[in-house]
């Protein structure tokens, strides 16, 4: 056989047989993150990582409920955090210990910087280009619960997929106002501002984090649900306007 | 096409061929393979499956015809009189196909948005196309003309103009040498270059949730659908993503076969 009728077949066994492989012998953990938990857990598994010499941690943040699809059919993970309870109670027979609670969010108006409408509650949103989350996704669940709280029904112009949707379309400019969680108005910057409102108490969302049943390292994945809960992870989570749990 | 006599292809060939195959088919079977049925019905025709089934089809056509309306003569520019700086036009409106759909959503948004390039005129006309029905199209047409330009540009350019020189020769007008001669010789690749532009009009996601949002009935078409069912009904999700597959594929099943009888 000459070598150009073997360089192919060699060329495809070495894509199928992929290039990835750990050499440098650390222990990775699987840390899947809500979306919102982006910015606290990237400083969470560094700070992990600086206490654990030979342990890398890799973040995968996405929305909880695609998080747990994604648990579901069989993704590596050792450690879940979701940003509400029943998106964690949908992977209640995967994980390998209960729950934590380490977090809470409630939710803001957020406004264009200058609150140009003169913004000062839920009833001041009839009549906007009001953005809200989709009432299918724990932030739309917890709009659906402010609104009825204040004994009034939203009209939004969009009911978004997540979140960081909702805020982008305040930041841009095409919505005049949106309902978000007060750590997405403090990692948006100056361009927005975000304003409390009294019915904000009743739509508390609640951060669980577990370690999942099938993870390969157990003890390690267990440090760091309890990194999380501990002194220096709560430290990192209260600076960027997550609440105790 | 069947082979010439005395005409092979290497052996080989046929792994990397049908191992390409399988990237395609096994993910689409998958899918197919994790549909409920006993309740296939019922998870499509909730109503805001419904709402969102039309709403597609319904801005898929619009923006079809925009494509029609605005990529013809784009092609029959480029092919037929191209001019200094045509190459980098041409360039420029092909960008959709390569650009990530994220990215068109952006760009749209600080063209068309309050805030943008045209933002200030557009109100001034009383236009405000943000979270409305014209934004869905907007996006969709942004993303789905190079598409028929590129397949009726190449159509052009093979056919060549022989038919057209002889159709003026004999007197005919510029617009039924175009009517008559031009456009139906390039028939087929005009009708692939449209089922191309609908199915990725149909598709499309990214433009449409950065630009236009997400509201039953208003701008949440099939795609953004699909993916907030996902969050709560996996198996609607799944149900629905198979519509989606359906018709593309019916509407591209169907032109293949008339685009063979017209050649």
């Amino acid at each position: 056989m000459s070598l150009l009728r073997v360089l192919p077949l060699v060329l495809i066994a070495a894509l199928l047989a992929g290039c990835g492989s750990d050499d440098d012998g650390n222990t990775t953990l699987q840390v899947f993150a809500a979306a919102s938990l982006r910015g606290s857990f990237e400083e969470i598994a560094d700070a992990f990582e600086d206490q654990h010499d030979d342990v890398d941690v890799r973040l995968n943040f996405a929305g909880s409920s695609e998080l747990t699809l994604q648990i579901s059919e069989g993704a590596d993970a050792d450690v879940l955090a979701t940003a509400d309870e029943p998106t964690m109670a949908k992977v209640a027979d995967l994980l390998g210990a209960p729950a934590t609670l380490f977090a809470s969010n409630t939710l803001r108006i957020v406004v264009p910087a200058g609150n140009p409408d003169q913004v000062t509650g839920l009833a001041d949103l009839a009549g906007l280009d009001l953005v809200v989350c989709a009432p299918q996704v724990p932030c739309g669940a917890a709009s659906t619960r402010v609104a009825q709280a204040a004994g009034i029904t939203l009209s939004p112009v969009s009911e978004e997929l997540n979140v960081t949707e909702v805020l982008s379309k305040v930041t841009s400019g095409q919505a005049d106002a949106g309902l978000v969680y007060l750590t997405d108005v403090m990692a948006a910057g100056d361009a927005v501002e975000g304003l409390d409102f009294p019915e904000s108490a009743d739509a508390v969302n609640h951060y669980p984090i577990a370690r999942l049943d099938d993870s390969a390292d157990a003890e390690l994945a267990g440090e760091f649900v309890a990194f999380v809960a501990g002194a220096d992870g709560q430290a990192i989570l209260r600076e960027a306007g997550f609440a105790a749990p | 096409m069947t082979a010439e006599p005395g005409t092979a292809l290497p052996r080989w060939i046929w792994l990397p061929a049908a191992l390409g195959a399988a990237v395609v088919a096994l993910p689409l079977a998958a899918l197919v393979g994790k549909v409920e049925w006993a309740q296939f019905w019922t998870l499509i025709s909730s109503d805001s499956s419904q709402a969102a089934l039309l709403l597609s089809l319904r801005t898929a056509a619009i923006s079809t015809l925009l494509c029609l309306v605005l990529g013809i003569p784009m092609a029959l520019i480029l092919a037929r009189r191209p001019f200094p700086g045509s190459g980098l036009v041409r360039a420029v409106v092909l960008l959709p196909l390569v650009l990530p759909p994220v990215v068109g959503g952006l760009a749209l948004l600080h063209t068309f948005g309050r805030r943008g390039l045209l933002g200030d005129s557009l109100e001034v006309l009383g236009m405000d196309i943000a979270f409305s029905t014209a934004a869905v199209v907007l996006a969709q047409t942004f993303v789905a003309l190079p598409f028929l330009v590129i397949s009726l540009e190449g159509a052009l350019r093979i056919a060549g103009q022989r038919y057209e020189s002889v159709a003026a020769s004999l007197g005919a007008s510029p617009s039924r040498v175009l009517w008559r001669v031009t456009l139906p010789l390039a028939l087929p690749s005009l009708l692939s270059g449209t089922v191309l532009a609908f199915a990725r009009a149909l598709g499309e996601f990214g433009a449409t949730i950065t630009f236009a949002g997400s509201l039953e009935g208003v701008t949440r078409t099939l795609p953004l659908e699909i993916y907030l069912q996902r969050e709560v009904d996996p198996d609607a999700a799944i149900a629905l993503s198979l519509v989606l597959v359906v018709v593309a594929a019916a509407v591209m099943t169907l032109t293949h076969r008339r685009t063979r009888v017209l050649r």
